[in-house]
């Protein structure tokens, strides 16, 4: 466990300018493979779509699977609620992803990419072609065989999830597999498979451009670098900020609150809710977890004030949840089904206040039992809202 | 041949007729129909070789894939938290008393339907709504009135 905390610091990494791509990209090439993998692992490098599997690990396990036909996967299906600094990346710097892709590539031993953008962010598709047309010009000028093109999503949630994202790219309903065999083994038609959130890709152009040390010299140990986060709810300043990993969620309060913050939800419907007693002991990273579980840290940070229902929150999360499940799995369909149906029941007085501890006992059989990470995390954003605003779920 | 058949031809000329094939084929149906209609289904799974529940099931799965007869323009609204705490209901309410429709319902005329979305993702420029792939943020009752005024003018 980590006990430093860090202070909140900006960092300026991500939206640099991409207009040195070319370079980066033949600079790169020019390594030897064994050389980039080690960068990027001595980098620390942790995925930054939630998961935070490290990158290095990643694409070093891809690298050495058997076989000829290989993809490189650039997973911009941004679904979570409160996310959206991936949609900034490419729009801004479309360039670093695309280089990232074809260092991977060149890596992996992989010729082809694909960039898996979700429906909701379909007015991207146009620029992004014009910029992947540049960008493949310039890859046959120096002889690198790789194309990448783009898949558009159709407004699904659980596509987002890598295998979801799979089946969804093979024309298939977007539902999950069992794991494993990972991805970096059998992926998209099931080959090996390197799958990246368009910030981690964005980061590892960071990486070969000024070295390793300065991306680990940021963040503390086990979350080393910089992040995105995307903000917004009750906050005078909502966007999209980078910042350095590591730092206190009072700090974070401090800074982006309205000076009446109530509770924040870290890592979108999917992560936690944090109150305001826990703030202090509280660490944005991959380690210093809320309660224990490893929390998806994708950037998602949505404020709320003391004039926000925690019960309101909790209702409209698990619509969420109910619609997007992919219902596939029994413990996530019918759950997701049960718990909001039961909260209900509660506040209404349908139901006595001790049901929401046969709630939670559900929570925990599906975070146990759901076959992806859309049901096992569905835990996560009820027990902590409805354990620490239990008199809200009630009254 | 009728039109709908010819341009299934072209789309699965275009993305081929492979099971990969799919999801291209009916977002380009949906592009030009607005919805996927049982007959369109049943004419991409004969073009595609694949039995009509594939094609039913994969399409039914995807929200924006709609399989009920849509207006030209679908209103989308973000009811994911940060619109609705930031006033997602009033932005309906302007809409449905504009287009004297409900949620799910689409105007006489064919010009608009109006559906609740998940997560648009502009979380920080809440409210939100699409209509067709046109994002527009930031929405205040006065701003719908005057984005769907333009539509009203629009051929369709």
């Amino acid at each position: 466990m980590i006990e430093q905390h860090l202070l909140l610091k900006r960092v300026d990494f991500i939206f640099v300018q991409d207009t040195d791509w070319e370079k980066i990209l033949q600079k790169s090439i020019h390594r030897t493979k064994q050389e980039l993998i080690n960068e990027l692992i001595s980098s620390e490098l942790k995925g930054r779509g939630g998961a935070g599997f490290p990158t290095g690990l990643k694409w070093k396990l891809t690298s050495e699977a058997a076989g000829d036909e290989k993809y490189v996967i650039c997973n911009a299906d941004e679904g979570e609620p409160g996310t959206f600094k991936d949609r900034e990346i490419l729009t801004r710097v479309p360039y670093k992803v695309l280089t990232a892709m074809a260092v991977c590539g060149f890596i992996v031993g992989a010729k082809n990419g694909i960039i898996y953008l979700r429906g909701e962010y379909k007015f991207l598709e146009k620029p992004l072609k014009d910029a992947i047309n540049e960008f493949s010009y310039f890859c046959n000028k120096i002889n690198l065989d790789f194309t990448i093109k783009i898949f558009m999503g159709s407004g699904a949630y659980i596509c987002g999830e890598e295998t979801a994202l799979f089946e969804s790219l093979e024309g298939k309903r977007g539902e999950p597999r069992n794991k494993p065999p990972y991805p970096s083994i059998s992926g998209y038609r099931k080959k090996p498979t390197v799958i990246n959130n368009v910030e981690t890709l964005a980061h590892t152009y960071t990486i070969f451009k000024y070295g390793a040390k300065k991306f680990y010299d940021l963040g503390v140990q086990y979350s080393r670098g910089s992040k995105l986060f995307s903000i917004s709810g009750d906050t005078p300043k909502p966007g999209i900020y980078e910042l350095e990993l590591g730092m206190s969620l009072q700090d974070f309060v401090d800074e982006f609150g309205d000076g009446d913050t109530k509770a924040v939800q870290v890592g979108g419907a999917s992560g936690f809710l944090v109150p305001r007693k826990k703030f202090h002991e509280t660490a944005i990273g991959y380690q210093g977890k809320l309660v224990g579980i490893s929390l998806p840290t994708g950037g998602s940070m949505m404020i709320f004030n003391s004039s926000r229902s925690m019960y309101n929150l909790l209702d409209n999360y698990l619509e969420f949840f109910r619609e997007e499940s992919c219902g596939q799995c029994t413990p996530c369909r019918i759950g997701c089904q049960q718990l909001l149906a039961g909260i209900k029941a509660v506040k209404k007085g349908e139901r006595p206040a001790p049901y929401l501890d046969k709630l939670l006992k559900l929570s925990e059989t599906m975070q146990y039992t759901a076959k992806c990470g859309l049901g096992q995390s569905v835990a996560n954003s009820f027990a902590s809202i409805v354990e620490n605003f239990r008199e809200e779920m009630i009254y | 041949m009728d039109s709908l058949h010819k341009r299934i031809i072209a789309l699965a000329d275009l993305h081929g007729r492979t099971r990969e094939s799919l999801l291209p084929i009916l977002q380009g149906v949906v592009e030009y129909d607005n919805y996927l209609s049982q007959k369109s289904m049943v004419e991409i799974s004969k073009e595609l070789d694949l039995p009509a529940s594939e094609v039913y099931g994969t399409a039914t799965f995807y929200s924006f894939l709609e399989h009920r007869k849509m207006g030209k323009f679908t209103i989308r609204v973000c009811k994911t938290i940060s619109c609705s705490m930031k006033g997602k209901n009033q932005i309906l309410l302007a809409i449905k008393e504009m287009l004297k429709i409900d949620i799910g319902q689409t105007t006489q005329d064919g010009r608009f339907s109006l559906v609740e979305t998940n997560c648009l993702g502009w979380c920080h420029k809440a409210p939100a709504m699409v209509i067709n792939h046109e994002v527009f943020t930031e929405l205040t009752p006065e701003k719908v009135r005057g984005i769907l005024g333009e539509y009203m003018k629009k051929e369709i």
